[in-house]
């Protein structure tokens, strides 16, 4: 049974088509594996019930699509109907939604599964799920025979480690400034963030809105194409998602990427890049190459920039997004003192409630928008943006088709590793993938190899908006000759 | 730009947590660390751009202005830390 829960999306839908296997024996499976995995700390609301009764209507259901009966994780960010949200805060502690996000909708009202919620950095900030008030989730993958346990990375942390550790068949993932791939590369799984506007962001609780960009985190490329193909889709209930058509993605996946013209940008050559990463990246650079496809070297000359203009803009909206966290309408209120009046219960409320690093983001927000640096912080960074926007646009007018970097600087690191080091030191993990944020772009991690512990490395495509499609046949292509199929060895 | 024990108090007060008067001086070196690290930005050329509204070029929907919602008084106060009579209780705002 346990072999049910390690099928990709793709290989369970063409089995449950053919009757081979029943949406209830994948799910059983599922859970099953979860239940021995609580070492990951992966799934931190399980929903057997609600997975158990999904599973039962799929398998009754005579047309299902490509999602009917398949069981997937959920990052704890979604609202789920009843079913306890907490976006990982002591906030939100006893939240359980009265309405559905679209997203979730979108994949139930296709017949996927939920068997419960996702780990993940409080409130979607961090970079190692360490920050969540559940405790940290653990990547699955260990350094050859070191016990020493490593992050799965963040703040989708807990959806990297269920679908690596084979406990979902596909989960979903935020991501704000690298959210889905940084975790996705440290697990040796695929993520994709897509074009800003593509996922309704209804019913997600909120981190940075003009960057929040949910979609599918799975085993290969196939299967996000599958998932996004899903989520994707126009909403009246989110101002910013775009009325476009959605592409059938997966049909997409052609691996043919002879004459696209791929983009290596030189300010993504750090100093000080390891080894390993540069050889990765020129690896992948060469399998491109022979797939046929002409590489170009290419300049972004504002890529310095992007993680501080970052850190104005996105604690400056999450501010301003999570005011609404004061005891009053939902989550948690701290117990007052006599005397104390609305201020007090606010001042407590959010002293209790919120954990360090999302106090220290909200408070770093208040002061980059008041009064007096309001221009100096906040606008100067809102300019520097559109700079970071336009270097991407001026290379994409050029013909330039994709741009491969790397995922992240450096492999999964331990747990606890970065405990004393400077907030800006954890920063750095999203060197890579921040600037596709700023840009709104559609960006893709793939596994593409190991480091010399074992542990995966990825890179990352990034496309031309709304050219979700085009970008997944890069990756496939990228994915056919990368042959990554290294799998963690089970300890759990 | 170093920030001083004042300066975060201030923030902290504006953002409605409350912090210990002796975690301040901890909660300047860090936001003193940020700020230092974000001060980067000043060596980038922004005369006459446009500070960045929309990541995307597109106008916001509009909808006709009608009721599209309600009767929603349960499920609104369902999750409330203390409702009562059908609203939000919370303390003495007013004396």
């Amino acid at each position: 049974m346990s072999e049910l829960s390690k099928l990709k999306i793709s290989e369970a839908r063409d089995a449950l088509k053919k009757g081979e296997v029943t949406s209830v024996e994948l799910t059983e499976a599922c859970l099953s594996e979860i239940d021995k995995a609580g070492t990951l700390n992966a799934f931190v609301h399980k929903t057997p019930e609600v997975a158990l009764e999904q599973a039962k209507a799929a398998d009754a259901r005579k047309d299902g699509g490509d999602l009917n009966g398949i069981p997937l994780g959920i990052k704890d960010l979604f609202c789920t109907k009843g079913v306890a949200t907490q976006a990982a805060s002591g906030i939100l502690e006893g939240f359980k939604p009265e309405y559905e996000s679209t997203v979730t909708t979108q994949l139930f009202g296709q017949g996927a599964v939920m068997l419960g919620k996702l780990n993940m950095d409080e409130f979607a900030m961090g970079s190692s799920n360490e920050t969540s008030v559940y405790g940290n989730a653990v990547n699955p993958w260990k350094r050859g025979n070191d016990a020493a346990e490593l992050t799965p990375g963040g703040s989708s942390g807990g959806s990297a480690s269920a679908v690596a550790a084979d406990l979902c068949l596909g989960a979903t993932g935020t991501d704000t400034g690298g959210s889905i791939r940084q975790p996705a590369a440290f697990a040796g799984i695929t993520g994709i963030k897509p074009t800003y506007g593509r996922v309704s962001r209804w019913g997600i609780v909120a981190f940075a809105s003009s960057l929040d960009q949910a979609g599918p985190m799975t085993k290969d490329v196939r299967d996000s194409a599958i998932m996004l193909s899903a989520m994707s889709g126009h909403d009246p209930k989110d101002s910013t998602s775009a009325d476009i058509a959605v592409p059938d993605f997966e049909a997409a996946l052609t691996g043919d990427i002879r004459g696209k013209v791929i983009g290596i940008p030189k300010e993504y050559r750090m100093d000080g890049m390891p080894e390993e990463i540069s050889k990765l990246w020129a690896d992948g650079t060469a399998m491109l190459k022979d797939a046929g496809a002409e590489i170009r070297d290419i300049t972004l000359p504002h890529t310095k920039y992007a993680l501080p203009a970052y850190y104005v803009i996105a604690p400056a909206e999450a501010s301003s997004n999570l005011a609404r966290y004061d005891g009053v309408r939902f989550g948690h209120r701290a117990k007052l003192d006599a005397g104390d009046g609305i201020t007090e219960m606010y001042e407590k409320t959010r002293a209790e409630g919120f954990g360090h690093e999302v106090q220290n983001r909200v408070m770093i927000g208040t002061y980059v928008l008041s009064a007096g640096f309001y221009d100096a912080y906040y606008n100067r960074a809102r300019k520097v943006r559109a700079l970071i926007k336009r270097d991407f646009e001026n290379v994409f007018a050029d013909g330039v088709d994709a741009i491969l970097t790397p995922a992240t600087p450096s492999s999964a690191f331990e747990l606890g590793a970065m405990k004393d080091a400077d907030p800006v030191q954890m920063y750095l993990n999203d060197v890579f993938t921040v600037t596709v944020n700023l840009a709104g772009l559609p960006g893709v991690a793939v596994p593409a190899g190991v480091d010399k512990d074992g542990l995966p490395l990825g890179l990352q495509l990034i496309g031309r908006p709304w050219e979700e499609g085009e970008l997944l046949n890069t990756a496939y292509a990228l994915e056919k000759a990368a042959q990554f199929v290294a799998k963690p060895s089970r300890w759990w | 730009m170093s920030i001083d024990t004042e300066t975060a108090r201030r923030v902290a007060k504006l953002a409605r947590i409350q912090v210990p008067e002796d975690k301040l001086p901890a909660l300047a070196d860090e936001f003193s660390a940020i700020l230092g690290f974000i001060e980067q930005l000043n060596e980038v050329d922004v005369d006459g751009i446009e500070p960045m509204t929309s990541v995307t070029p597109q106008r916001l929907k509009r909808r006709d202005d009608v009721v599209t919602d309600g009767d929603q008084q349960k499920a609104v106060l369902k999750n409330a830390p203390d409702a009562r009579e059908g609203f939000f209780a919370v303390p003495k705002v007013v004396e």
